[in-house]
Protein backbone atom coordinates (compact mmCIF):
# COMPACT_ATOMS: atom_id res chain seq x y z
CA UNK A 1 0.00 0.00 0.00
CA UNK A 2 0.83 3.38 -0.76
CA UNK A 3 1.82 5.92 2.74
CA UNK A 4 1.66 9.52 2.15
CA UNK A 5 3.62 11.60 4.36
CA UNK A 6 1.63 14.59 6.21
CA UNK A 7 3.20 17.25 3.82
CA UNK A 8 1.86 15.18 0.75
CA UNK A 9 -1.83 14.56 2.24
CA UNK A 10 -1.79 18.33 2.78
CA UNK A 11 -0.39 18.74 -0.77
CA UNK A 12 -3.00 16.45 -2.37
CA UNK A 13 -6.28 18.01 0.01
CA UNK A 14 -4.96 21.36 -0.88
CA UNK A 15 -5.18 20.64 -4.79
CA UNK A 16 -8.35 19.38 -4.81
CA UNK A 17 -10.40 21.85 -3.10
CA UNK A 18 -9.92 23.56 -6.33
CA UNK A 19 -10.53 21.02 -8.83
CA UNK A 20 -13.61 20.93 -10.60
CA UNK A 21 -15.11 17.54 -10.14
CA UNK A 22 -17.37 17.62 -13.04
CA UNK A 23 -15.61 18.95 -15.75
CA UNK A 24 -11.78 17.33 -14.99
CA UNK A 25 -13.65 13.90 -14.68
CA UNK A 26 -15.43 14.47 -17.46
CA UNK A 27 -12.45 15.78 -19.26
CA UNK A 28 -9.65 12.29 -17.76
CA UNK A 29 -12.26 10.05 -18.96
CA UNK A 30 -12.85 11.62 -22.60
CA UNK A 31 -9.19 11.64 -22.80
CA UNK A 32 -8.51 8.02 -21.55
CA UNK A 33 -11.13 7.12 -24.36
CA UNK A 34 -9.29 9.61 -26.69
CA UNK A 35 -5.65 8.61 -26.04
CA UNK A 36 -5.95 5.11 -25.00
CA UNK A 37 -9.23 4.12 -27.84
CA UNK A 38 -9.05 0.15 -26.33
CA UNK A 39 -10.15 1.13 -23.27
CA UNK A 40 -13.66 2.22 -24.71
CA UNK A 41 -14.38 -1.26 -24.89
CA UNK A 42 -15.87 -0.92 -21.58
CA UNK A 43 -18.13 1.21 -22.44
CA UNK A 44 -20.36 -0.30 -25.63
CA UNK A 45 -23.46 1.42 -24.13
CA UNK A 46 -22.33 5.22 -24.20
CA UNK A 47 -23.20 5.43 -27.86
CA UNK A 48 -21.10 7.54 -30.24
CA UNK A 49 -17.43 7.50 -29.47
CA UNK A 50 -16.38 8.07 -32.77
CA UNK A 51 -13.94 11.09 -32.47
CA UNK A 52 -12.32 12.88 -30.59
CA UNK A 53 -15.25 15.71 -30.56
CA UNK A 54 -18.09 13.03 -30.24
CA UNK A 55 -16.71 11.61 -27.25
CA UNK A 56 -15.98 14.90 -25.33
CA UNK A 57 -19.19 16.05 -26.18
CA UNK A 58 -20.28 12.74 -25.02
CA UNK A 59 -23.47 13.31 -22.21
CA UNK A 60 -23.00 9.38 -21.11
CA UNK A 61 -18.97 10.14 -20.38
CA UNK A 62 -19.70 13.25 -18.89
CA UNK A 63 -21.91 12.24 -16.50
CA UNK A 64 -19.48 8.93 -15.83
CA UNK A 65 -16.23 10.56 -15.30
CA UNK A 66 -18.24 12.44 -12.72
CA UNK A 67 -18.91 9.62 -11.12
CA UNK A 68 -15.38 8.28 -10.98
CA UNK A 69 -13.78 11.63 -9.87
CA UNK A 70 -16.52 12.04 -7.25
CA UNK A 71 -15.06 8.81 -5.95
CA UNK A 72 -11.83 9.52 -6.34
CA UNK A 73 -12.58 12.77 -3.65
CA UNK A 74 -14.11 9.96 -1.13
CA UNK A 75 -10.77 8.08 -1.09
CA UNK A 76 -8.81 11.71 -0.48
CA UNK A 77 -11.23 11.91 2.24
CA UNK A 78 -9.58 8.86 3.39
CA UNK A 79 -6.35 8.73 2.55
CA UNK A 80 -5.39 6.35 5.52
CA UNK A 81 -8.64 4.06 4.25
CA UNK A 82 -8.21 3.52 0.98
CA UNK A 83 -8.98 0.29 1.03
CA UNK A 84 -11.65 0.12 2.65
CA UNK A 85 -13.15 2.89 0.89
CA UNK A 86 -12.98 1.76 -2.79
CA UNK A 87 -13.52 -2.13 -1.26
CA UNK A 88 -17.20 -2.51 -3.23
CA UNK A 89 -15.61 -0.58 -6.11
CA UNK A 90 -12.71 -2.72 -5.92
CA UNK A 91 -14.78 -6.24 -6.39
CA UNK A 92 -17.45 -4.73 -9.11
CA UNK A 93 -14.61 -3.69 -11.36
CA UNK A 94 -12.96 -6.84 -10.76
CA UNK A 95 -15.79 -9.73 -10.69
CA UNK A 96 -18.73 -8.02 -13.07
CA UNK A 97 -16.56 -5.15 -15.10
CA UNK A 98 -13.60 -7.75 -15.93
CA UNK A 99 -11.51 -4.66 -16.01
CA UNK A 100 -7.60 -5.10 -16.03
CA UNK A 101 -5.77 -2.83 -13.56
CA UNK A 102 -3.78 -1.84 -15.82
CA UNK A 103 -6.10 1.21 -17.46
CA UNK A 104 -6.82 2.10 -13.80
CA UNK A 105 -2.80 3.21 -14.35
CA UNK A 106 -3.29 4.92 -17.36
CA UNK A 107 -6.30 6.83 -15.82
CA UNK A 108 -4.17 7.76 -12.91
CA UNK A 109 -1.61 9.47 -15.82
CA UNK A 110 -4.30 11.05 -17.94
CA UNK A 111 -5.48 12.39 -14.38
CA UNK A 112 -2.21 14.04 -13.69
CA UNK A 113 -1.66 15.33 -17.23
CA UNK A 114 -5.37 17.03 -16.54
CA UNK A 115 -4.58 18.52 -13.38
CA UNK A 116 -1.37 19.50 -15.30
CA UNK A 117 -3.23 21.40 -17.98
CA UNK A 118 -5.46 23.16 -15.32
CA UNK A 119 -3.02 24.31 -12.87
CA UNK A 120 -0.02 24.95 -14.71
CA UNK A 121 3.04 26.39 -12.82
CA UNK A 122 1.23 25.51 -9.55
CA UNK A 123 1.35 21.43 -10.65
CA UNK B 1 0.85 3.91 -36.01
CA UNK B 2 1.46 8.09 -35.96
CA UNK B 3 -1.15 9.52 -38.40
CA UNK B 4 -0.12 12.81 -40.70
CA UNK B 5 -2.55 14.77 -38.67
CA UNK B 6 -0.62 13.33 -34.79
CA UNK B 7 2.88 13.85 -36.81
CA UNK B 8 1.55 17.74 -37.98
CA UNK B 9 0.14 18.40 -34.40
CA UNK B 10 3.68 17.27 -32.58
CA UNK B 11 5.74 19.56 -34.69
CA UNK B 12 3.65 22.24 -34.29
CA UNK B 13 3.54 22.08 -30.29
CA UNK B 14 6.91 21.68 -30.49
CA UNK B 15 6.94 24.54 -32.41
CA UNK B 16 5.47 26.70 -29.63
CA UNK B 17 8.26 25.75 -27.31
CA UNK B 18 10.24 28.54 -28.50
CA UNK B 19 13.74 28.02 -27.11
CA UNK B 20 12.92 26.83 -23.93
CA UNK B 21 14.21 23.45 -24.49
CA UNK B 22 17.10 23.65 -22.04
CA UNK B 23 14.26 24.23 -18.93
CA UNK B 24 11.72 21.60 -20.56
CA UNK B 25 14.57 18.81 -20.33
CA UNK B 26 15.73 19.98 -16.76
CA UNK B 27 11.79 20.05 -15.54
CA UNK B 28 11.04 16.69 -16.87
CA UNK B 29 13.94 15.19 -15.37
CA UNK B 30 13.66 16.65 -12.64
CA UNK B 31 9.75 15.82 -11.80
CA UNK B 32 10.75 11.99 -13.20
CA UNK B 33 13.65 11.77 -10.52
CA UNK B 34 11.59 12.92 -8.09
CA UNK B 35 8.45 11.05 -8.82
CA UNK B 36 9.40 7.89 -10.17
CA UNK B 37 12.69 7.23 -7.56
CA UNK B 38 13.91 4.26 -8.89
CA UNK B 39 14.90 6.13 -12.31
CA UNK B 40 17.80 7.68 -10.31
CA UNK B 41 19.58 4.49 -9.88
CA UNK B 42 20.61 5.02 -13.62
CA UNK B 43 22.61 8.23 -12.48
CA UNK B 44 24.61 7.79 -9.21
CA UNK B 45 27.64 9.89 -10.92
CA UNK B 46 24.91 12.51 -11.13
CA UNK B 47 24.52 15.50 -8.91
CA UNK B 48 20.40 15.15 -8.53
CA UNK B 49 19.52 18.00 -6.93
CA UNK B 50 17.55 20.41 -8.48
CA UNK B 51 18.95 22.88 -10.94
CA UNK B 52 22.08 20.99 -11.02
CA UNK B 53 23.97 21.73 -14.10
CA UNK B 54 24.09 17.78 -14.81
CA UNK B 55 20.44 17.60 -14.81
CA UNK B 56 20.19 20.67 -17.24
CA UNK B 57 22.96 19.47 -19.30
CA UNK B 58 21.56 16.13 -19.72
CA UNK B 59 17.76 17.43 -19.76
CA UNK B 60 18.84 19.95 -22.77
CA UNK B 61 20.55 16.42 -24.41
CA UNK B 62 17.21 14.65 -24.12
CA UNK B 63 14.95 16.80 -25.64
CA UNK B 64 17.54 17.93 -28.36
CA UNK B 65 17.46 14.00 -29.21
CA UNK B 66 13.35 14.44 -29.26
CA UNK B 67 13.99 17.43 -31.44
CA UNK B 68 15.69 15.08 -34.05
CA UNK B 69 13.13 12.36 -33.52
CA UNK B 70 10.48 14.54 -34.80
CA UNK B 71 12.46 16.38 -37.09
CA UNK B 72 12.70 12.82 -38.87
CA UNK B 73 9.26 11.15 -37.67
CA UNK B 74 8.76 9.03 -41.03
CA UNK B 75 12.17 7.83 -39.82
CA UNK B 76 12.55 6.88 -36.27
CA UNK B 77 14.72 3.86 -36.32
CA UNK B 78 17.43 5.25 -38.74
CA UNK B 79 17.48 8.81 -36.91
CA UNK B 80 17.32 7.39 -33.55
CA UNK B 81 20.02 4.42 -34.51
CA UNK B 82 22.81 5.41 -32.33
CA UNK B 83 20.66 5.99 -28.82
CA UNK B 84 19.50 2.60 -29.67
CA UNK B 85 22.89 1.36 -29.52
CA UNK B 86 23.31 3.17 -26.45
CA UNK B 87 20.40 2.33 -24.18
CA UNK B 88 20.74 -1.10 -25.21
CA UNK B 89 24.23 -2.19 -24.97
CA UNK B 90 25.60 0.31 -22.66
CA UNK B 91 23.25 2.12 -20.41
CA UNK B 92 20.56 -1.32 -20.53
CA UNK B 93 17.81 0.95 -18.95
CA UNK B 94 14.77 -1.58 -18.22
CA UNK B 95 12.44 -1.76 -21.12
CA UNK B 96 9.71 -3.29 -19.82
CA UNK B 97 8.99 -0.53 -17.42
CA UNK B 98 11.39 0.98 -19.60
CA UNK B 99 12.18 4.69 -17.81
CA UNK B 100 10.95 5.77 -21.05
CA UNK B 101 7.13 5.68 -19.57
CA UNK B 102 7.99 7.66 -16.56
CA UNK B 103 9.75 10.01 -18.77
CA UNK B 104 7.32 10.96 -21.53
CA UNK B 105 4.93 11.06 -18.34
CA UNK B 106 6.28 13.87 -16.79
CA UNK B 107 7.44 15.19 -20.13
CA UNK B 108 3.86 15.56 -20.92
CA UNK B 109 2.96 16.90 -17.50
CA UNK B 110 5.39 19.62 -18.47
CA UNK B 111 4.04 20.42 -21.44
CA UNK B 112 0.55 20.31 -20.05
CA UNK B 113 1.65 22.84 -17.46
CA UNK B 114 3.36 24.99 -19.97
CA UNK B 115 0.38 24.90 -22.24
CA UNK B 116 -2.60 24.48 -20.39
CA UNK B 117 -5.49 24.05 -23.11
CA UNK B 118 -3.74 23.77 -25.95
CA UNK B 119 -2.74 20.83 -25.01
CA UNK B 120 -5.69 19.49 -26.20
CA UNK B 121 -6.89 15.52 -26.31
CA UNK B 122 -5.89 15.27 -29.95
CA UNK B 123 -2.65 16.94 -29.29
CA UNK B 124 -2.37 14.78 -25.38
CA UNK B 125 -2.95 11.43 -28.19
CA UNK B 126 0.08 12.22 -30.91
CA UNK B 127 2.26 12.87 -28.12
CA UNK B 128 1.95 9.98 -26.47
CA UNK B 129 2.11 7.85 -29.57
CA UNK B 130 5.55 9.96 -30.79
CA UNK B 131 7.09 8.85 -27.32
CA UNK B 132 5.93 4.96 -27.40
CA UNK B 133 7.20 5.21 -31.05
CA UNK B 134 10.29 6.51 -29.34
CA UNK B 135 10.60 3.93 -26.56
CA UNK B 136 9.97 0.94 -28.92
CA UNK B 137 12.78 2.77 -31.06
CA UNK B 138 15.47 2.87 -28.21
CA UNK B 139 14.38 -0.63 -27.06
CA UNK B 140 14.88 -2.41 -30.75
CA UNK B 141 18.45 -3.58 -29.83
CA UNK B 142 17.63 -4.88 -26.74
CA UNK B 143 17.62 -8.45 -27.91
Amino acid sequence: MVHWSAEEKQLIAGVWGKVNVEECGAEALARLLIVYPWTQRFFSNFGNLSSPTAITGNPKVRAHGKKVLTSFGDAIKNLDNIKGTFSKLSELHCDKLHVDPENFRLLGDILIIVLASHFGKDF
Amino acid sequence: MLTAEDKKLIQQIWGKLGGAEEEIGAETLWRMFHAYPPTKTYFPHFDLSQGSDQIRGHGKKVVTALGTAIKNMDNLSQALSELSNLHAYNLRVDPPCFSLQFLAQCLQVVLATRLGKEYSPEVHSAVDKFMSAVAAVLAEKYR
